[in-house]
């Protein structure tokens, strides 16, 4: 799919409650663009859900629940076994290919959400599931999780006179779900709409369960200027602080190459979530990146 | 053609499931539960039962599995027990909030600490509070009886609620009965196929399923919840009427089951399998000419309050035992719903049973005697050792 093939059908409709420059609600459209009308959608609670369905109004256009935090991936194994034994037992949803969509935040996934993911992916469900990370749980007022990036600052990382900022690194949930043996598992990024899309597509046509980490910047948690949700995005990418690629079928492939790797500085200047970095910190953190790129082999 | 088999408990729960011919099983193995989805992943691996088995990661996994499965409109059931139960505990909430039929066999034992295996209702009655209709089968017939029930109740437009059918751990789930099970067609046609216009999830209808229940509208969400547990009383018993037509087999009237209760002074009220035992020594003891009665709750939610107080009218002294404590208060979570609604009664409660405390015989006899002369409002520990 490139640009101009793009679907005109919007499956999120505007008027959400989403903050100006939310990275999620992108995430999402671009999402189900991709995936098209024959999509269930399981959401885990975090800001996605809150500010898509505040009752008696839904922003979405495609069939979708809700159950709870830490279980949309158990959830989403439900219904695609209900599809399954519906089909075959009753003959409902003829014989549509139906894909089961479910969107977790980074603390939905990378931690309460963790086990729940595991399993459903361990059990081969014909799923997709989608983390909009964040990088900190955004929902409850920006306290850290386990996809919190070193140094970052939030509300249960702040920067102390002691301590400064996250002390932790970034779990690595894209290599994780892969270790699970899944047939297909990408890292995506909003500001590369079409590459992100074209995932969807294959994690949908793929048999069997997909897992893509998206990187979703956040106006409100990383703290920048709305207008820079895809800048930022874009940044990330092009410094390699998330590089991206997919996993198919065990192969690994570098889906986008920078031609030239941008300094980290020019990421991390925008986000006030940094602002009290040093050029030893960010030394140290470049340091930290271009040995992960390394690996990666970007 | 109906045919007797000599089952456990679970077996019994496992055979009603797929004579209901479920869709999704979801379920995480908990002893004293296990017996049972063992039993239905054997249906499902032979072929004997049409369904897809979720072998989840965890009870908290297996109920969330059961809910995306009958939102998307598939009959779906579970079993569990204990600290599977406890680990539920927040999505059986959702469960009921989103109105969804899931049918559940809960094997009731004792929650830790200390760990421990055997029977009590701690489990599902630290759940009563959660939503879900329960019943509470006295043996293993009444325990495949009422699942198959519980479908026909659950899946009741007026109600759309989830039910829970409880049974004694290792006293019904372990223990063999002869058990009659009902013709598969028949059970089909009572039960019908679940068809739901409420809550199912197809592209070709979107609909939204949980969302976020703002102020404005979460206490009438919470109040129809109620008014489905207050259609579920004539339901449930509307249900037992049609069953004992169909099958030739009632359970009191649904709600409640009365026992040499007329003539009564002194009425012992339980639930589940000691009942059994109860029943055995009113009948001894009525051969002394000595009149004893029971009442033995089935259906603990919805809880048939106008129904206890009636069948309790002639009553002087009510003897409440209970499989539960609730601690702070030294007493039973039985005793503490019905002491209100029995205030011209002399009502005293009993903590039996916890942690599979053997009752004995002679520990009902002596809850009887001491009914009789103990002052109102008494609790009384039965079995405790000296410490």
């Amino acid at each position: 799919m490139t640009e101009k093939q793009f679907p005109r059908e919007e499956y999120l409709a505007s008027g959400h409650r989403g903050c100006a420059g939310c990275g999620a609600a992108i995430i999402v459209r671009q999402a189900l663009k991709a995936a098209g009308k024959d999509t269930i959608v399981v959401n885990a609670t975090g800001c996605l859900e809150v500010m898509t369905t505040p009752y008696p109004e839904t922003a979405w256009r495609v069939p979708w629940i809700h159950v709870a935090f830490e279980n949309a991936a158990a959830a989403a194994s439900g219904v695609e076994r209900a599809i399954k034994v519906l089909q075959r037992k009753r003959k409902k949803y003829a014989n549509k290919k139906i894909n089961v969509i479910a969107f977790g935040g980074d603390g939905g996934t990378a931690d309460i959400g963790f086990q729940a993911l595991s399993g459903a992916m361990e059990r081969g469900h014909n799923m997709l599931y989608i983390m909009y990370d964040n990088e900190a749980y955004m929902n409850t007022g920006i306290q850290r999780s386990s996809s919190t990036p070193l140094l970052a600052s939030t509300t249960t990382s702040p920067v102390g006179t002691v301590i400064k900022g996250e002390d932790r690194p970034k779990k690595d949930m894209a290599m994780i779900i892969a270790a699970h043996g899944v047939p297909y598992v990408a890292t995506a990024c909003l500001s590369y709409p079409e590459d992100f899309m074209n995932k969807v597509k294959k994690a949908c046509e793929i048999e069997g369960p997909a897992f893509i980490h998206a990187l979703q910047p956040c106006t409100t948690g990383w703290k920048y200027d709305p207008k820079y949700t895809v800048k930022i995005g874009r940044l990330a990418v092009e410094t390699g602080v998330f590089p991206l690629y997919e996993i198919k079928n065990g192969e690994f492939k570098i889906t986008y190459r920078p031609l030239k790797r941008k300094p980290l500085n020019e990421y991390v200047k925008l986000q006030k979530r940094y602002r009290h970095l040093t050029d030893k910190d960010i030394e140290m953190l470049q340091k930290y990146i271009d040995e992960r790129c390394k690996l990666l082999g970007l | 053609m109906s045919k007797v088999k000599i089952i456990t408990g679970t077996s019994a729960a496992a055979e009603a499931a797929r004579l209901c011919d479920v869709d999704v099983i979801s379920a995480y193995p908990i002893t004293p539960q296990t017996t049972c989805v063992e039993k239905l992943a054997e249906f499902v691996a032979n072929g004997e039962l049409d369904a897809e088995f979720i072998k989840v990661e965890s009870e908290h996994s297996a109920i969330s599995a059961c809910i995306g499965a009958s939102a998307t409109g598939a009959r779906t059931f579970t079993a569990t027990s204990s600290q599977g139960l406890a680990l539920m505990h927040e999505v059986l909430f959702i469960a009921s909030g989103m109105r969804l039929p899931i049918v559940m066999m809960n094997a009731n034992r004792a929650l830790s600490a200390p760990i421990n295996i055997w029977n009590d209702q701690q489990d599902s009655i630290s759940q009563r509070d959660t939503g879900w209709i329960q019943i509470y089968a006295a043996d293993n017939q009444e325990t495949l009886d009422s699942i198959i029930q519980a479908f026909k109740i659950a899946e009741n437009e007026k109600v759309l609620l989830p039910v829970m059918v409880n049974l004694d751990g290792f006293i019904l789930t372990h223990t063999v009965e002869p058990v009659e099970l009902p013709d598969e067609e028949e059970v089909r046609d009572f039960v019908g196929i679940y068809e739901p216009k409420h809550a199912y999830l197809d592209p070709d209808r979107p609909i939204t399923q949980g969302p976020v229940g703002v102020p404005s509208c979460y206490m009438e969400s919470k109040y129809n919840v109620q008014n489905a547990m207050n259609n579920a009383e004539k339901v449930i018993m509307d249900v037992n009427e049609e069953f004992a037509k169909k099958f030739g087999r009632k359970y009191g009237n649904g709600l409640i089951e009365t026992y040499n209760i007329e003539n009564a002074e002194t009425v012992l009220v339980a639930m589940g399998s000691v009942c059994g035992t109860i029943k055995e020594v009113i009948d001894d003891l009525k051969q002394e000419g000595k009149e004893y009665g029971l009442l033995r709750i089935r259906t603990y939610r919805p809880l048939p309050i106008n129904h206890i107080r009636e069948a309790l009218k002639n009553a002087k002294n009510i003897a409440i035992l209970d499989k539960d404590i609730t601690f702070g208060m030294n007493k039973g979570a039985v005793y503490t719903d019905l002491a209100g609604f029995l205030k011209d009664k002399k009502t005293t409660n009993y903590i039996v049973g916890l942690g599979g405390r053997d009752i004995r015989q002679d520990d009902i006899k002596e809850i009887m005697k001491h009914a009789e002369k103990a002052e109102d409002g008494e609790t009384k520990w039965m079995g405790l050792k000296e410490q």
